[in-house]
């Protein structure tokens, strides 16, 4: 049976399972039969076009979670930001697990989604915003169809928490291989403050797919700052949809760190719908063997004098593939804004692969719109410099290859993040760094 | 330390050396000065072993040595250092990482072990202060967003870390004020030993008021045409070279 027969099977399934007055009952039906109707994407959509979901789609995956498994902190606690306190939701199969979390409702909600559906008080919220933000696409509405657990967030005005919060997906193999679908829904009011910091993470071999849509809602004034580990074992497959509406003098970063993964899909899209508004995009992406990682990125300036930036790098090594494809959709409206799009490649073997397609869409007259991409870096002055300093060829590259990198992470705003990503780059690239005054 | 034989070196076909003779022994400092163009940078190049410099004939001696053939990281084991006239910004890696990295890679050329990171911070306090660097300073991105000075006091603080045989300073001064020139000047001069030597590239005799040269060379067209005392930098500086290449023809 393909995926997809599957899945149908199993929404009738879901929605016997479900409360019928919940918010989004008809949501998930009308959801469905989009993915009904649209299925799987293949290259064959232009989006698609260098990523194909085949290899992914065709294994046997469970998806429902029939089994719940537990955890120690102990066995996990190398997957969490352990040097600073943190708000922590945690799921294991994708089922919530409230001994390994730290939610709170004290000031801020730090919730479930399933808890957030469940309780009259946020069905305003829920209902103004819940699938508004993405937009009706196959995978996003397949997820949508079968919302019922994730992050649900909301941060009342003027409100800055008082500290991150880590959302952590582990899967630990019980099944033989296993489908996820979290859903997330964060609301930040006027004049909020928060980070968030997100991995998946599979404990064994066994396959996993993921297929996760987060809707960010960032009112006036409101800061986010979302940063993704994405340093998964090789047979964890990831689909990130992450799309965020953004009001006049807001500040909403992404930051993404593609490390790891078998497969990984980023769409990540923003909507300015504002003045004075600044949407910033990073992400650094090194991979080998056979590992694909594709940023699919939209920003859509809908509104004048606003600023969007994206600094997308990545190293390639082994017969991996990357692909950055990065839209930027100007108004006519928009006009004084400034959107910088800059995507570089290294790579390092010659069987590794790079598709990169940057696409301006400017319908405005008066605007700074300014788009780079390169591939392979070879500084002969830079090496030079460090090779009469003693450093060796292939460390002098390793080096300039970490500090390419590097580069990204100056706007990580958690230092102990910071850090520990840098470290993995490092590590990744066979620098020895780490050292501080 | 150092001996130039009759060293012949070409960019992209177009021959800058030629034919270079230069003895430097331990213990001394030599300047070599010359107008815009002479081959004073491309000298300096070639002896940390550029790339981009082909050497077509000569030989270049490093304590006996013949280095011509060695890679610029094997020169700098050796302890042949370069001050860069323009230093290379490298975003992303703090001058500290960046010095930890360079002498380690020296230590383990050696065959000695990684510096204990006590001991390496202890130096990195010791020469900042001699170079009167702020800690801040260190933990910046080499290079990136450095002033003129600042990276020439960087390029002497990572001489001061690595301990070179021979230092060769291209152009140091150059973009220096009075100040910075005054704090880079006695540093080199605090490094100096009778075991090292130093080899000043300059354009200005101003340098050479604050690390005063045993030995002048004046440079014109690829050939050293004129040695003296530290004298003939006082000349240069008052009548500028026309004089020299007049003596030429």
């Amino acid at each position: 049976m393909s995926l997809k027969d599957k899945l149908t099977r199993s929404h009738i399934v879901f929605q016997d399972s479900i409360d019928p007055h919940s918010p989004i009952y008809d949501v998930r039906n009308d959801a469905f039969k989009i993915f009904e109707e649209k299925g799987f994407p293949t290259r064959k959509d232009e989006a698609w076009k260098y990523t194909s979901l085949n290899a992914v789609i065709k294994e046997d995956y469970s998806i429902l979670s029939k089994t719940e498994a537990a955890l120690d902190y102990k066995e996990v606690k190398r997957f969490f930001l352990s040097s600073v306190d943190t708000y922590k939701i945690v799921f294991i199969d994708g089922v919530f697990s409230s001994h390994l979390s730290e939610t709170t409702h004290e000031g801020v909600d730090v919730c479930t989604l399933r808890s957030a559906l469940s309780k009259a008080k946020y069905n305003e919220v829920i209902e103004q915003h819940f699938n508004k933000i993405a937009p009706k696409e196959s995978l996003t509405s397949l997820n949508t169809a079968f919302a019922s657990e994730g992050v649900y967030i909301q941060i009342p005005k003027s409100k800055v928490v008082d500290k991150p919060i880590e959302i952590v997906h582990f899967s630990t193999g019980t099944e033989a291989a296993s489908f996820l679908q979290p859903r997330n829904l964060i609301v930040a009011q006027e004049n909020s403050d928060v980070q968030i910091i997100e991995r998946h993470q599979s404990l064994t071999d066994n396959p996993v797919f993921t297929n996760s849509v987060t809707e960010i809602y960032a009112a006036k004034r409101a800061m986010v700052d979302y940063y993704k580990i994405q340093n998964d074992n090789l047979n964890a497959s990831l689909i990130d949809n992450t799309f965020v509406d953004q009001y006049d003098d807001g500040v909403v970063s992404v930051h993404t760190f593609s490390l790891g993964g078998k497969l990984t899909r980023n769409n990540l899209n923003f909507h300015q719908k504002g003045e004075h508004i600044n949407s910033i995009m990073k992400g650094v992406t090194i991979i080998e063997g056979k590992q694909h990682v594709d940023h699919n990125t939209l920003v859509n300036h809908d509104a004048p004098n606003c600023e969007s930036h994206q600094d997308y790098k990545g190293i390639y090594d082994g017969s991996s593939t990357g692909v950055f494809n990065g839209k930027v959709y100007v108004n006519q409206i928009a006009q004084k804004i400034n959107a910088y799009q800059s995507n570089n490649n290294i790579l390092i073997s010659e069987k590794a692969t790079i598709n990169a397609k940057p696409q301006l869409e400017i319908f405005a007259d008066d605007v700074r719109c300014s788009h780079g991409c390169t591939i392979g870096q070879r500084d002969a002055d830079a090496l030079f410099y460090l090779q009469s300093r003693g450093i060796p060829m292939k460390e002098a590259r390793a080096l300039l290859m970490y500090a390419f990198a590097n580069t990204v992470l100056e706007s990580v705003k958690i230092p102990q993040l910071k850090e520990r990503i840098t470290k993995q780059i490092a590590k990744k690239l066979g620098v020895d760094v780490g050292f501080a005054l | 330390m150092l001996k130039i034989e009759n060293l012949k070196a070409n960019i992209e076909d177009k021959e800058i050396l030629k034919g270079i003779n230069l003895e430097i022994k331990a213990g001394e400092v030599h300047a070599i000065m010359g107008p815009n163009g002479s081959g004073k940078s491309t000298l300096a190049s070639v002896i940390a072993g550029k790339e981009e410099y082909e050497v077509t004939g000569g030989d270049i001696l490093f304590n006996n040595e013949s280095i011509v053939e060695m890679d610029p990281e094997e020169r700098a084991h050796e302890g042949v250092f370069l001050s860069f006239q323009y230093p290379v910004e490298i975003p992303g890696v703090s001058v500290t990482n960046f010095i930890k990295t360079a002498i380690n890679q020296n230590r383990k050329a050696k065959g000695l072990e990684d510096m204990p990171a006590s001991d390496m911070l202890k130096m990195i306090r010791e020469k900042a202060e001699l170079l009167e660097i702020d800690r801040k300073f260190l933990s910046r991105s080499l290079n990136q967003g450095f002033s003129g000075g600042e990276k020439k006091r960087n390029e002497i603080f990572q001489m001061a870390m690595l301990e070179p045989k021979l230092a060769i300073l291209d152009e140091t001064d150059s973009g220096l004020d009075i100040d910075a020139l005054r704090i880079v000047a006695n540093g080199v001069n605090k490094l100096k030993s009778e075991n090292n030597a130093v080899l000043l590239i300059t354009h200005y005799q101003r340098l050479l008021d604050y690390i005063v040269p045993d030995v002048v060379h004046v440079l014109v067209d690829g050939k050293i045409v004129k040695t003296g005392g530290k004298e003939l930098a006082h000349e240069l500086e008052e009548k500028g070279y026309d004089w020299i290449k007049a003596e030429l023809v």
